[in-house]
């Protein structure tokens, strides 16, 4: 074995393996509140110290395939790193560790209960993630998908009350029903046709099925990922917003919204291939569901109060665009849905710990209520600022580019109406985001605010960092870009 | 040479053991004893197995009369396949049962207990091991009659009732194969497995070979619970003591199946049994019914034990479905689950029993906030459930995945629709339990309860891990079944 390919492997196994560890070592400790803190920063620190050793490894490493061992007929459970997996992977783990700073001064300052299970099953989720984004063939990915699932049930009912467990049943019936039903099924056809599940560039579905039964295939994975969050398979993300908000932020804003569309991303440009879909129109159907779920659910966050509702619609309306930019399969779409896979969750996730903040320090929730906070909570609000502006996608920050390349790609699939949507849904954007910064900063609060301040550092801090890092990533971005170009698509 | 008799010493050690058991004081001994002759019993079928393991087939004759004439003990690769799984069911059974046995049943009956256990084992053996038709029918009795008597021990006082049900079903079922035994001998005469299989074509009068068929039909189906003749099974799996719940739940339906196997397969022969009479067409809506139904009435169980005996119902319709598809790629998944689902329902009853040892009720209702009073159990519990749902990386994956790949072949869409359906409805009775087990507040009655005692908890968990490690690996059963059913269909 070479030299690269060992390294290769242990950097690999070694992503999944931190978080493992690093949740048994919580487990042990359990008894001892500072130690298992100091633990899951420590955790998440190597997290992204492996992924970066990842990225250092360069190109020579892509693509090739690392087994650990059969299960069922000839698929292995297997992993390999290819670009799309590892702007996954440095998203997720670059955020989690941000994350992990937030959750704890959010869990220490709102007092809540069972903090080793919370960790714990944090760090699971994180394993499971890991595994989604090396993953080299449909079922080791599918394998790690519902790894997800389960590990992240216990985040959203953790709370235990009535809501908690209600929001988390529906969380999982929606991921666990949608996985089984379709894209169970989905793998064990191409299977059954293929008898392979290897993700191949420039896919492994060709000439194999006639036009009518691929589209139907396509639309099995893209509603069997649900994760993804189309319409009508996506009331489990407003529903896990009963979550603590450090999970909200970084699983249903990042972590597992983002594994939907990457599992979306990778089955468009691997599976199916970008060609085949735009040669038999096999995506045509999913194209519209997304538009229509990317509108509709901006008109549903319009209408939402309580913040966290409103900002888990949005999500579920910027999961459209980047599954809209994976289906419109042409290079410069899938380039701006990548793109939009990093900069929504830098935007999104501040945006979550904003409203954990706001929770933090005030106890509201609801938008109406929010009237004046900026005036007390200056830092919150600005970053709060930044971000929605990252996501409707004005420069100089983040969101601007992956905008660009969206829309660009839309025009180059010939579908100007796709453009428009595109364009109808920022100014959608900014009707929901804005007017929240915008009254807090300008209105009068509604009650006597003297003694409301800021969050602790611990929640505060995070949120800055996070906003600093849309406008950073502006200038970064071309970078990232190519970074994506190694794909070569084209 | 010893080795020569181990086909025969397989059954007769046990049974001399039994009554030997009676005689002996107190329970810590008869324990010994029987627990010795189990793990014996599990040495030589593993002996057994590996002498047959490559499609060989082992035959022993009875005080040396020659075969037709004399009693054949004959062992192929599915016979010996489903000993070791019956003998190591019973060996961990048997050793995990001492403080069971203690806790459920009166201290006179303690070696009577062991022996009815004993003689049960006897049984189940002998119907596995036996080449001749009248042999089946006396084993089956011998255990059948052994099983009424454990059923009969519950502490409940509905175990008598359940006890008669079964009687009555038993008997009726019994009596059954009986006279289908009867007809094949009036037409043959021959009671030798092997010579009916060479000499039942060459019998002139159709119909009473037909009527044969017919009787062995319903009279197995009795046996294996199939909808409609599934009425005894949930009560005598829900009021036995739990040590009989364990044993019986991963052995005695999977001894029926394997009858099932030796009747339609080997002395029928495959082409009477599914061209000629058309054994799937009964049978494949048989199993759906009974999966559907039995899955629908799980969900509403008030009692945990009463719902893992329903779902075994619907397991049995997976295993029964495997046949029905009347393919070589059917009878192999069929095998597979059989294997697979005796660990992960012996895990799931096996934790039933930690449970009863400390809560003392397997009431969904009393196993609130079990989770956080005895972590152990309860996680073997999931992990169990998790199984029989059909996660990946645990054994009822791969059974789903050969089983719904066997259907593909067939180009049944439908019913690969139904079962990824019902896996979904396993899903909502599984959860049920996990919910009351982790995210209720415990009640005032379990308060200072502990973990179960280690040697129940250690044998839990060596089922739990069996269940993972053939989720993982599973070319041991994989190649057995392949070999299996190679053998079956020549």
């Amino acid at each position: 074995m070479s030299d690269l390919s060992q390294s290769l492997q242990i950097n690999i196994f070694a992503s999944i393996l931190v978080p493992v560890i690093g949740a048994l070592l919580i487990f042990a400790c359990a008894r001892f509140r500072g130690l298992i803190e100091l633990l899951f920063v420590g955790t998440a620190l190597c997290l992204l110290a492996v992924t970066i050793s990842i990225v250092n490894m360069g190109p020579e490493a892509f693509y090739q395939s690392i087994t650990l061992f059969t299960i069922i007929d000839s698929i292995p459970i297997a992993f390999h790193v290819e670009p799309l997996g590892i702007l996954y992977a440095c998203v997720a783990s670059g955020l989690w560790l941000v994350t992990t700073i937030y959750a704890i001064g959010y869990m220490n300052a709102n007092k809540e209960k069972h903090l080793a299970r919370f960790y714990m099953c944090f760090c699971f989720a994180m394993a499971a993630v890991m595994g989604i984004a090396y993953s080299a063939n449909l079922l080791t990915l599918f394998i790690f998908y519902e790894l997800l699932t389960l590990s992240t049930y216990p985040l959203v009912a953790h709370k235990g009350t009535d809501d908690a467990k209600a929001g988390a049943r529906v969380y999982l019936g929606i991921l666990i029903g949608t996985s089984i039903g379709f894209l169970l099924m989905a793998i064990l056809w191409t299977w059954s046709i293929t008898g392979t599940l290897d993700f191949s560039v420039g896919g492994i579905l060709e000439n194999e099925l006639p036009d009518g039964l691929l589209m139907l295939l396509f639309a099995l994975y893209a509603f069997g990922i649900g994760k993804a969050a189309l319409m009508p398979f996506h009331r489990w993300l407003p529903s896990a917003m009963v979550a603590p908000t450090p999970v909200s932020a970084l699983l249903h804003a990042v972590a597992v919204v983002k594994a939907g569309v990457f599992c979306v991303l990778k089955i468009t440009v691997y599976v199916f291939g970008i060609d085949v879909l735009t040669n038999t129109g096999a995506n045509s159907p999913i194209i519209w569901v997304a538009t229509a779920t990317m509108l509709l659910a901006s008109l549903v966050a319009l209408q939402q109060d309580n913040l966290k509702a409103r900002l888990a619609y949005s999500t579920v309306s910027q999961l459209a665009y980047i599954v809209l930019g994976a289906v419109l399969a042409t290079s410069t779409s899938i380039m701006g849905s990548s793109l939009h896979l990093a900069t929504h969750a830098v935007g999104k996730i501040t945006l979550f710990f904003c409203a954990g903040a706001i929770y933090t320090a005030t106890k509201k929730t609801l938008v109406s209520d929010m009237h004046g906070l900026g005036r007390v909570m200056p830092f919150t609000f600005a970053a709060y600022t930044i971000a929605a502006i990252s996501i409707i996608g004005l420069p100089p920050l983040a969101g601007s580019w992956s905008k660009w390349f969206l829309i660009d790609g839309a025009i180059s699939a010939d579908r100007l109406i796709i453009a428009i949507a595109f364009l109808v849904s920022t100014i959608l954007n900014i009707i929901y985001l804005m007017p929240i910064a915008i009254n807090g900063f300008m209105l009068k609060p509604k009650q006597a605010s003297s003694d409301i301040h800021e969050a602790p550092f611990a929640v505060v801090m995070p949120l800055c960092v996070t906003a600093g890092l849309c406008l950073v990533l502006f200038f970064l971005l071309p970078y990232v870009y190519d970074f994506l170009l190694l794909l070569n698509l084209r | 040479m010893i080795a020569t008799h181990y086909p025969i010493l397989q059954v007769v050690i046990p049974l001399i053991a039994a009554p030997l058991c009676s005689l002996l004081p107190r329970s810590k001994l008869p324990w010994l004893l029987a627990t010795v002759v189990a793990w014996i019993a599990f040495a030589i079928s593993i002996s057994l197995m590996l002498q047959v393991k490559d499609g060989g087939t082992l035959s022993y004759e009875l005080g040396s009369w020659p075969a037709p004439w004399g009693i054949q003990y004959y062992i192929d690769t599915i016979g010996a396949f489903v000993l070791v799984l019956v003998t190591a069911i019973a060996s961990i059974t048997l050793l995990a049962s001492r403080q069971l046995v203690e806790n459920e049943i009166d201290s006179s009956k303690h070696s009577l207990f062991y022996t009815a256990f004993l003689l049960c084992l006897t049984g189940l053996l002998g119907i596995v091991a036996t080449g001749d038709a009248f042999n089946v029918f006396v084993f089956l009795e011998i255990s059948s009659l052994a099983s009424y008597a454990m059923i009969a021990m519950g502490d409940n006082r509905k175990a008598l009732t359940a006890s008669y049900e079964y009687l009555i079903m038993g008997t009726i079922g019994a009596t059954f194969i009986l006279i289908g035994i009867g007809l094949l001998y009036m037409q043959t005469g021959t009671l030798n497995m092997l010579d009916l299989k060479a000499r039942i074509h060459e019998v002139d009068s159709f119909r009473s070979i037909h009527a044969a068929f017919a009787f062995f039909t319903v009279g197995i189906c009795l046996k294996l619970a199939l909808f409609p003749l599934h009425h005894w099974l949930p009560n005598a799996y829900a009021y036995a003591p739990s040590v009989v719940s364990i044993f019986l739940a991963a052995t005695a339906t999977k001894v029926a199946l394997y009858l099932l196997y030796r009747v339609f397969y080997t002395i029928f022969g495959f082409e009477f049994s599914f061209d000629l009479l058309h054994l799937g067409y009964i049978l494949l809506p048989l199993s759906i019914i009974a999966i559907v139904m039995s899955s629908f009435t799980a969900i509403f169980q008030p009692g945990v034990k009463r719902l893992l005996a329903y779902s075994s119902l619907g397991q049995i319709g997976y295993m029964t479905m495997g046949i029905a598809l009347e393919t070589k790629a059917g009878l192999i998944a069929s095998i597979i689950h059989l294997f697979n689902h005796a660990f992960i329902k012996g895990a799931l009853f096996m934790c039933m029993a930690c449970l009863l040892s400390r809560i003392h009720s397997t009431r969904l209702v009393h196993l609130a906030g079990a989770g956080r009073v005895m972590p152990w159990t309860s996680a073997a519990f999931v992990l169990g459930g998790l199984a029989l749902i059909g996660v990946p990386l645990t054994s009822g994956f791969v059974s789903k995945w050969y089983l719904i790949l066997a259907i593909l072949e067939k180009d049944y869409w439908w019913l690969a629709v139904i079962v990824l359906f019902t896996s979904l409805l396993s899903v909502i009775y599984i959860w049920r339990v996990i919910e009351q087990m982790y995210f209720r507040e415990p009640n005032e009655g379990c308060v200072g309860i502990k973990e179960a005692s280690p040697l129940l908890l250690a044998c839990t968990w060596v089922m739990v891990l069996m269940t993972l490690y053939f989720g993982i690996d599973s070319r041991y059963p994989i190649e057995m079944a392949t070999v299996a059913a190679q053998a079956l269909l020549e």
